[in-house]
């Protein structure tokens, strides 16, 4: 049993192809790790899926059913007709009629709608005439993709729609002047829509990674362990990792606005204490959302891949690269759960609109809503013992 | 309440599982106030499960007790604030300092100096000087030190060490045991386990877990007599040859080398000394009627309950 002359059959070393031997050992080896990191081998098949239905279904460049609001300032025949033929190009959809330009200005202001048609005193009576008035269209052009379309092929569809009508003879010729508001940016530069929607893609992205790996690190160093065996509650747990990385994106959001200001000359009409406000309760939503991560996953790598998995749809659902008011319903609605659809409302509202907390009511409560829901699962998912 | 009499830790019928597989078996222990009660077993025996369950990181799947007179299914959040606790792993902030861990640990038990007590504590431990070193970058022998230090500065009334002394060279260990045993006469219950028998011979009582369940307890002398065990320890020529001859011979219950000895152990007298009758007669060979060690008892221990658990 000490002596061992010759190895039994099947255990001698092999010399030829040991290149091929050991990477077939490392590869076997690779493989059977693949197959037990079960959120990993899930990634595989639902990133790949979900970026496909994004992509395929729920993304439109050429947006219709815009929402918009009418001025209306005379109720006639012709004005009626005049909408019925806008509603009809499919662009747009009225979903608010006023009376009163201040609450017409609010609704651009807030981001209701997209567009407003305003039609002046006396309008009918001014085509009777042959004087030409101006039906005037605002469009909310912060994001200037979305309102270009519809705003380009304005006139002629107004015009074909309303050839039936009696208004317009043959040769057609328009009775009235459409007159086309870019507001907000008339120049439609882009770099004012992408500047403010860069703030919160960038906060997205490293709030959502600085917590989603923190309990997971604490695990993986076995310092958790110590720390759950220690008088400390999970609440208190979640405050002490989430307060230092709210002013790591405080500082992040001033660099970026900073830079936007200073080298784009994107503006920021609106109150610099609201913005700061709202960015901050932005910056603790995302933090909640990636401490609630890192207390559903197992370990670092799976940390990064969900929020990826989360970090995706944001980019695509939020209006950031693609128009909001574009995507069919239930992508719309999967963008309302997601805290940077109403931070790119608020940040845009606030530095191109000059926007007030009035205005912002319904975006801040989605944002205080989120927040708490993540953190309420992160408390009670939060783990006080090792079973 | 056990809390006056003098018990620190009471617990009954303990059993916990993972995954269908039971760690710990319907075990139960008492420990005195002020003593240090060593903890053996083999590997994955449940030491360490065991010392979870006690400090709340792990709840039972039966059995009841008290710890430091709180009970350890209602109370974990009063034992936590008792009870020091020494992971088997490095458990502190390795990217932090010396004295940034000191006084994290401070802190988080609300001490009302938090800076004064991680200094008085660096002091204690020999490590002023370092109090600015990464506590990552510590040799093995003072990590030891420093986690028992951020153990102990809370003032605990109970300290749970899950091998404390792996891997440590030994003047480091025996000035650790030094160290508990200065702790222990301060008042504080010590429960710690281990692998060595030096250590084990240093604790006031102790126990012996296997698969889960405590198969012997009491202090060392009470351990090796009731394991009725008689050894015989041979010396001479060729005992690896009359080790695998012994080996599986009625009453041979362990044959074991030490050095350039040869511990030949069993429960049944009379058949030992049957089967090791034609060697004894043989010469080159002496054989010395002696005590079993407390580990030919632990390791004739380990193999008997192999039999009857696995």
């Amino acid at each position: 049993m000490s002596v061992v002359d010759r190895p039994a059959p099947g255990r001698e070393i092999r010399e030829r192809f040991g290149f091929l031997r050991r990477s077939y050992a490392m590869l076997i080896k690779e493989f059977i790790q693949l197959r037990r990191d079960r959120v990993s081998f899930a990634m595989i098949v639902m990133l790949p899926v979900m970026q496909l239905m994004l992509f395929g279904y729920a993304i439109n460049t050429t947006p219709h059913h815009l929402p918009s609001a009418v001025l209306l300032q005379e109720d006639s025949d012709l004005t009626r007709s005049i909408l019925k033929a806008l509603e009809n190009t499919a662009y747009f959809r009225f979903l608010y009629e006023v009376h009163d330009v201040d609450d017409f200005d609010n609704l651009l202001k807030s981001g209701k709608v997209l567009f407003g048609v305003e039609i002046p005193r006396g309008f009918e009576r001014a085509v009777r005439r042959g004087d030409r008035p101006a039906l005037l269209v605002a469009a909310d052009a912060t994001d200037p993709v979305a309102a270009s379309a519809a705003l380009g092929s304005l006139g002629m569809v107004v015009q074909t729609a309303l050839k039936h009508d009696l208004f317009i003879g043959d040769p057609p010729e328009m009775p009235f002047e459409i007159r086309a508001h870019a507001r907000y940016n008339p120049a439609a530069a882009s770099s004012l829509n992408i500047v403010p929607g860069l703030v919160g893609t960038i906060l997205t992205m490293t709030m959502l990674i600085f917590t989603a790996l923190s309990v997971t690190r604490e695990v993986e160093r076995g310092t958790m362990e110590s720390l759950l065996s220690m008088p400390i509650k999970p609440v208190e747990v979640m405050f002490g990792k989430i307060v230092p990385y709210v002013l790591v994106g405080f500082v992040q959001a001033f660099l970026i606005i900073g830079i936007g200001v200073g080298l784009f000359g994107v503006p920021v009409l609106g109150n610099l204490i609201l913005l700061a406000l709202l960015s901050t309760l932005f910056i603790t939503t995302n933090l909640s959302i990636g401490y609630t991560i890192s207390t559903v996953v197992q370990n670092q790598l799976q940390a990064m891949q969900m929020s990826m998995m989360f970090f995706l749809p944001s980019i695509l659902l939020s209006g950031f690269m693609f128009p909001f008011a574009g995507m069919p319903t239930w992508a719309q609605y999967l963008g309302e759960c997601l805290p940077l659809t109403h931070y790119l409302r608020i940040v845009r509202a606030i530095m191109l609109k000059g926007a007030t907390m009035e205005n912002l009511r319904f975006d801040a409560l989605a944002l205080g809503v989120l927040m708490l829901l993540a953190m309420t699962i992160a408390v009670t998912r939060f783990r006080r013992t090792l079973d | 309440m056990s809390n006056g009499n003098g018990i620190a830790i009471d617990v009954k019928g303990l059993t916990k599982s993972f995954g269908g597989r039971e760690v710990v078996h319907d075990l139960s222990m008492q420990v005195k106030r002020g003593s240090i009660y060593g903890f053996l077993g083999p590997n994955g025996s449940g030491k360490t499960t065991t010392i979870r369950i006690l400090c709340g990181l792990l709840t039972p799947d039966s059995g009841e007790g008290t710890c430091l007179g709180y009970d350890i299914r209602r109370d974990a959040e009063k034992i936590k604030r008792q009870v020091g606790y020494m992971t088997q792993r490095f458990s502190l902030y390795q990217d932090l300092s010396v004295r940034e861990n000191l006084e994290f640990v401070a802190r988080l038990y609300g001490l009302a100096d938090a800076r004064g007590a991680a200094r008085d504590m660096i002091t204690r431990l020999g490590l002023s000087g370092r109090e600015e070193q990464l506590a990552g970058e510590l040799s093995g022998g003072w990590k030891q030190r420093l986690a028992l230090g951020a153990c102990t500065l809370p003032n605990p009334q109970l300290l749970l060490l899950d091998e404390p002394t792996a891997g440590v060279d030994p003047k480091a260990r025996r000035d650790f045991w030094n160290e508990i045993h200065a702790l222990a006469a301060d008042g504080l219950t010590v429960l710690v386990s281990t692998h060595y028998m030096d250590e084990a011979e240093r604790c006031h009582e102790i126990a012996y877990i296997a698969y889960g369940h405590l198969l012997a307890h009491g202090t060392v002398e009470e351990v090796i007599a009731k394991s009725a065990l008689t050894t015989y320890t041979v010396t001479g020529e060729d005992l690896n040859g009359l080790a695998a001859a012994l080996t599986g011979k009625p009453g041979v219950d362990m044959v074991a080398p030490f050095g350039t000895s040869l511990h030949v152990s069993g429960r049944d007298v009379a058949a030992l000394e049957d089967s090791i009758a034609p060697w004894r007669a043989k010469g080159g060979l002496h054989w010395q009627k002696s005590q079993p060690s407390l580990e030919d008892v632990f390791i004739e221990l380990m193999g008997r309950s192999k039999d009857n658990f696995q």
